[in-house]
């Protein structure tokens, strides 16, 4: 029986411990974020973890990797020095404002396009990239350009993306079937489940760079420009931001960043 | 047939594990936590104390009759708002426990119910208090009644682990979506061995529930 | 909360009718299903028995969203593509069919072994005997654990809006997403799931009550 107790005391210190670690560390996103990163020295940054190119899981390391967290950790330290940490909080396009406005996470840096409805919501940066909204087919589909969908073409796309307004106001029956992220799409779309995966280009050709029988479309029928989401009321948070991303295009580091991850990959430039 | 075993790959299996032990990690928590708010909640349900029994019943009742997937997800993006957060893990852990705790409570309730009368009045007779006669003679028989139906519900706990893929919960489920979504001729690998390890586990737990029902009996 | 039932008052019905479609179209056929499993389990031929309860015992120890996600995944990938609706409810079907089958299962078990027995001795086939004496019985028994299990059915549903399936819990996502209001959407779907099942459990509990001391 003694050893019995033992383990049991042990799991129920162990747990008490990581319950201590479990509830929120911080205030709902209403007190100072800049103040507080300086503070903890650590900006907590949500990105995306399933989308190539710009923040992908890697199986082995068990690290995101990508140009938006290399991006993250340089602005990271030009905002609070060497010694700042910048932890990453997998989101997806569903997910990453509700977790900002809980204060779950500082800022996004998660492929969001800044658009009106969204300013209304949160603060953005500057923009740090460019996208447009384009689609992702079989090689062999035959589509080669949007006017090739019609309203009896399947799209999917990922729910809470930008994306969806932008493919209705197009083709306004079409049929858009929204998936938890964009890797589901594209798995859904391997399935046969529907003709294209539609959003920024930028996403479409990290996706089609896992797999070569599939193909983005050249051209892009939206604008897309990507910035960095910060909550309501965080000026001075959004100020340092933006200066950071200023040294950052100043001093090369982006431009660094921009060709080791995006590069030929795509045409465009920022 | 050739890229089937190409997916069991070193780096692979290893990502598999680690998201089965985060099924185990959050079921296992989650089991002893409802077990223990169940157990209360259904004691309460039925000794009928005058008002609390009422609004406990009324609150299990909202609780069973949720989807479990609603109650995930509010729990971790909706919880805040009313100043109660919780990492993902816990959100988990959380979610999970509510929605058992309902479960449980009804089982065990049942389980008391389904004692014979005449135990309490016998054990009453010998001088016993209510509560003396519930810890030693009413409740260890419930409970030896019950162990089917609760290793059933510890079984649903494992399974619906994997609806936290909603709140990416670094699950099985999840560990296998991450693997074949990056490489297509892993779906059906992934597939087979997340199939497999899910069957296994509750399996072995199925008839840990008989062997031990068998024991006490 | 109610600002949201107003603008988005068509998806939500949309959903709410392809939840209730999908769980009773789940029931009809897992009902089928798993009676089928049923008799074969207490057929007393024993291959028949064997299959039936690899079935019951696969489908009871594998999650649901594995099913489900078998059929919206795998199974496009080496056949023909199948929506997020028909994935949904395939899964559901076969899933809940393994639990259905049990709980026949022992409702035509806790029918007094006499019945089938007195049937047969009247010249009733098995087949005939089941029909007319036993299952009947048997459903009085085993109606309240199945209301329970059409309940379960309209929970489960939910898997639905993991794979686009545009239940009721897919609009909620939609809307949640587009209004950024989490707290408010989810309350409102959750209500609206508690006023397909939560008269449905106390009727069940009513009935259950009612036909106890038989």
């Amino acid at each position: 029986m003694r050893k019995l107790s033992k383990i049991g005391l042990c799991f129920f210190s162990w747990t008490i411990l990581a319950l201590l670690t479990a509830c929120g560390e911080k205030g709902l996103g209403e007190d100072d974020i800049l103040a507080y990163v300086q503070n903890t020295s650590r900006i907590t940054w949500g990105v995306k973890a399933d989308t190539p190119l710009f923040g992908v899981l890697d199986i082995e390391t068990r690290q995101i990797q990508g140009f938006e967290i290399d991006l993250a950790k340089a602005i990271t330290e030009e905002i609070l020095g060497e010694e700042g940490v910048a932890e990453f909080v997998e989101v997806s396009s569903k997910t990453r404002v509700p977790l900002l406005k809980n204060g779950n996470i500082d800022a996004i840096l998660a492929t969001m396009t800044i658009t009106e409805p969204r300013r209304e919501i949160v603060d953005f940066s500057d923009v740090y990239f460019e996208a447009g909204q384009s689609l992702l087919v079989h090689k062999d589909s035959g589509i080669t350009s949007i006017e090739d969908l019609d309203e009896n073409s399947v799209v999917m796309t990922a729910k809470g993306s930008s994306s969806v307004a932008n493919i209705r106001a197009i083709i306004p029956n079409i049929t858009v079937l929204e998936l938890e992220n964009f890797s589901e799409s594209f798995i859904a779309l391997k399935a046969g489940q529907g003709d294209a995966v539609t959003t920024d280009n930028s996403v479409l050709y990290g996706l089609a760079s896992q797999d070569s029988d599939y193909i983005v479309l050249d051209e892009t029928f939206t604008n897309e420009p990507y910035g960095i989401a910060v909550n309501k009321g965080q000026e001075n948070f959004v100020e340092a931001i933006n200066e950071a991303l200023e040294t950052l295009q100043a001093n090369g580091v982006y431009d660094e960043l921009y060709d080791k991850w995006i590069g030929s990959i795509m045409s465009n430039n920022r | 047939m050739e890229h089937f075993i190409d997916a069991y790959t070193w780096i692979n299996i290893r990502f598999l594990l680690a998201g089965l032990l985060v099924t185990l990690q959050v079921s296992v928590l989650a089991i002893i936590f409802s077990f223990i708010i169940g157990g209360i909640l259904g004691i309460i349900r039925y000794v009928k104390i005058p008002v609390l029994s009422s609004v406990i019943g009324f609150l299990i009742d909202v609780i069973r009759n949720l989807p479990l997937i609603l109650i995930i997800f509010f729990t971790y993006f909706g919880l805040p708002n009313i100043g109660i957060r919780f990492n993902i893990f816990w959100s988990a852990v959380a979610a999970m426990t509510v929605f058992q705790s309902a479960m449980l409570a009804e089982v065990i309730r049942g389980g008391i119910v389904a004692v014979p009368k005449g135990q309490m009045e016998a054990a009453r007779s010998t001088g016993l208090t209510y509560i003396q006669a519930m810890r030693l003679i009413i409740l260890p028989q419930a409970l030896k009644k019950m162990i089917p139906a609760i290793v059933a519900q510890f079984i649903s706990l494992v399974k619906d682990t994997s609806l936290a893929t909603v709140i990416v919960l670094p699950d099985l489920t999840y560990s296998a979506r991450i693997i074949y979504s990056q490489d297509s001729n892993a779906v059906l690998p992934m597939f087979f061995m997340m199939t497999l390890l899910y069957f296994l586990i509750c399996f072995c737990l199925s008839r840990l529930s008989i062997s031990l029902d068998h024991r006490l009996s | 909360m109610f600002q949201i039932l107003n603008d988005y008052s068509s998806q939500l019905f949309e959903g709410f009718q392809i939840t209730l479609l999908s769980s009773l179209i789940a029931l009809v056929f897992s009902l089928i299903l798993g009676v089928l499993l049923a008799i074969f389990q207490i057929s007393g031929k024993k291959s028949l028995a064997i299959i039936a309860n690899i079935y019951v015992e696969f489908f009871r120890n594998i999650p649901l969203l594995v099913v489900a996600m078998f059929f919206y995944v795998v199974v496009p990938l080496y056949g023909l593509p199948l929506s997020g609706f028909v994935s949904g409810t395939l899964g559901l079907i076969l899933y809940t069919a393994a639990f259905i089958a049990d709980t026949v299962r022992t409702g035509i078990l806790a029918v007094p072994n006499g019945q089938m027995e007195a049937a047969r001795s009247t010249g009733l086939t098995f087949i005939e005997a089941m029909r007319h004496v036993v299952l009947p019985q048997a459903f009085k028994i085993v109606i309240p654990p199945l209301g329970n299990q059409f309940i379960s059915l309209i929970k489960n549903s939910s898997i639905l809006a993991l794979v686009a399936g545009f239940d009721l819990m897919y609009q909620g996502d939609i809307i949640a997403s587009e209004t950024f209001n989490v707290f408010d959407t989810y309350l409102l779907i959750g209500l609206i799931y508690l006023v397909l099942t939560l008269p449905m459990s106390y009727l069940m509990r009513y009935l259950e009550k009612r036909w106890a001391t038989n």
